[in-house]
């Protein structure tokens, strides 16, 4: 089973988002791994461990930083690790996607994962649009895959664990919502021996593609209201809280 | 081309979400400025479709379209807006449309704007981007869009009525899926039902760990509530599925909503932002949820929880 998981890397939204033009200033945020592709790797190494096979973890690097995320996956257990040298911070989804489709064409790919969302698919995920260029259909909101000779079978989260189950003869493109188990840790001696070791595969950009959309404005969004804000120590917080509950017949 | 404006509804077991309402709601305002139709359409088999106020609907009838198959769907979508062109193509932001909107852009070389609150009659789309902590406007180049838009964001009631619907087979030829609707996952039975309970104390990735849990069930104990949460702490397997307020959990409206060390992520607040009265506790002072929470407090929560366990 070849198993090919495509990534993004992504502004992290732990800290402010600061704006230069029409855009995120790209050059002073951190970047981080989409944490969906975190579910996403887990479940294509758990694929791997049911049926056999490899898994080769793919991704943009979008500010020369992709190599980490890369060594952290082949610590949890890929086994080959690829990034397609964009180097451009602002690449959008459908940029990243056609990139990304364009090298997993040449992979012989049985299942490509992908996370169902990022936070910054302001056009659209890459995994439904990596689907529609290779020609595979897609699944998304995932949070369990069987594989079976060739076919898989995933179940799909509609809402209030309403779902279905649905059986796909493959190759296919999977948008993990969730993997089938939390995604497994990897001890920091073991990501550290694999940086050391591990020879990470370049690839050129190729294919053009953008989302046709044009930035007139980003910022933090207007907000109507805004929470009343507590004041004072923990335990003044503490004290405020119950003295409301109480007035309100809540506590 | 045309100027009429297309909505991709979603329904289950015979209804349509809300979703698919606001939208229509929507699509009447946008066709109305555009010069064109608002057209509800409907995708399934045998469904009653003349539930909407839209200018027309239109409804793809075929047995292999009973169950939401995102491949058979994708076809038939395809085929349809290829064949009449219209302006935009709206899709909710949902279990449904994340599979279908932008795989129809890549498809067509369309483009597309998700997580979408807004919509402007220049068809400028206000994005709510970022995990709600940033708002893009952004412009669709060409006579074509697509717009997955977030749940929640119009109201229902402009988009009920009664237009009759025409009914057509499926544009394209159906057999030869590769993906198959196997069977309808139904929620585990026998948990408590979060959704009865009139007081909830709401534990986000904030609570840090499984042993953590223990002292929000202990508060949610002192204050006669229940123990809910957002979706990481589910994933990581911290509390059962049962117990997720959210987008792909479950909707919740009740008096007191007490929430710790959640960010207020759109997908969570689609399940809570209409709670009575909503209070956060979170160390980030501009983290989302204190936009929507009526009280907050940029505190630690089990200095907070601690506390407030002596006070009760
Ligand atoms: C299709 C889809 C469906 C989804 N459905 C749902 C859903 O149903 N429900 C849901 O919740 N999510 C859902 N999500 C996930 C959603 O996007 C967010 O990832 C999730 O809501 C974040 O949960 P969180 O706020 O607990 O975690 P985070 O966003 O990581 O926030 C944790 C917060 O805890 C705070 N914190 C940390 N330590 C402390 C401390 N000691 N004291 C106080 N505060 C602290 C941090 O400041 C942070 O704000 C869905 C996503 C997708 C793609």
């Amino acid at each position: 089973m070849n198993i090919v998981v495509a990534i993004k890397h992504i502004p992290s939204i732990a800290d402010d988002l600061p704006v230069k033009g029409n855009n995120v200033d790209f050059d002073s945020v951190d970047f981080v791994l989409n944490e969906f592709d975190e579910q996403s790797i887990e479940q294509a190494v758990l694929v791997k461990e049911a049926v056999g096979g490899t898994v080769t973890v793919v991704g943009v690097d979008m500010i020369g930083e992709l190599d980490g995320v890369l060594h952290l996956a082949l610590a949890k257990g890929a086994d080959k690790a690829v990034k397609i040298t964009g180097d451009d911070p602002a690449a959008d989804s459908h940029q990243q996607a056609k990139w990304l489709a364009e090298a997993i064409k040449g992979m012989s790919a049985d299942m490509v994962f992908a996370g169902v969302q990022a936070s910054n698919d302001l056009d659209g995920q890459i995994g439904p649009m990596i689907a529609a260029h290779l020609d595979m259909p897609y699944i998304g909101g995932v949070s369990s895959v069987e594989v079976a000779g060739d076919s898989a079978t995933v179940n799909k989260e509609f809402a209030g664990g309403v779902g279905a189950k649905y059986s796909v003869s493959l190759p296919m493109v999977v948008g993990v919502q969730a993997s089938t188990k939390p995604p497994r840790y990897a001890p920091v001696s073991k990501v550290r021996q694999v940086a050391q070791t591990a020879t990470i595969e370049k690839v050129a950009p190729s294919g053009d593609a953008g989302s046709g959309l044009t930035f007139k404005k980003m910022a933090p969004p207007v907000v109507t209201g805004h929470a009343e804000m507590i004041e004072g120590s923990s335990k003044d917080v503490a004290k405020k809280i119950v003295e409301l509950l109480k007035s309100k017949g809540l506590a | 081309m045309s100027n009429d404006i297309f909505v991709i509804t979603e329904h289950m077991d015979g209804k349509f979400s809300d979703v698919s309402f606001e939208l229509v709601g929507k699509a009447k305002e946008l066709a109305s400025a555009l010069g064109g139709q608002a057209v509800a359409v409907v995708v399934g088999s045998g469904t009653a479709s003349n539930v909407f106020a839209s200018d027309s609907t239109i409804q793809v009838d075929d047995t292999a379209l009973s169950q939401f198959n995102p491949e058979a769907y994708g076809k038939v979508i395809e085929a349809l807006v290829k064949d009449k062109s219209p302006r935009l193509v709206m899709f909710g932001w949902t279990a449904t449309g994340m599979d279908l909107a932008a795989w129809l852009s890549a498809r067509l070389g369309v483009p597309c704007a998700a997580y979408v609150k807004n919509i402007g009659a220049d068809l400028t789309m206000s994005c709510q981007a970022y995990g709600g902590k940033m708002s893009a406007d952004v412009a669709p180049e060409g006579d074509m869009a697509i717009a997955a838009v977030l749940a929640g964001s119009f109201p229902v009631e402009a988009g009920q009525g009664s237009t009759a619907a025409t009914t057509m087979a499926s544009p394209v030829a159906l057999d030869g899926l590769k993906t198959k609707f196997v069977e309808a996952i139904k929620p585990a039975a026998g948990d408590v039902d979060i959704t009865a309970q009139t007081k909830l104390v709401s534990i986000g990735r904030g609570i840090g760990s499984k042993d953590n849990v223990e002292l929000a069930e202990e508060l949610a104990g002192k204050l006669g509530a229940t123990v809910s949460s957002s979706r990481p702490v589910v994933d990581a397997g911290w509390l059962p599925r049962t117990r997720q307020v959210g987008k792909s959990g479950l909707k919740v409206k009740p008096k007191l909503y007490l929430m710790l060390g959640i960010s207020g992520a759109p997908e969570h607040l689609e399940g809570m932002k209409s709670a009575e009265l909503i209070i956060a506790i979170n160390t980030d002072k501009k983290a989302p949820i204190f936009n929507v929470a009526h009280y907050g407090a940029t505190a630690d929560l089990f200095e907070v929880a601690e506390a407030m366990l002596e006070l009760l």
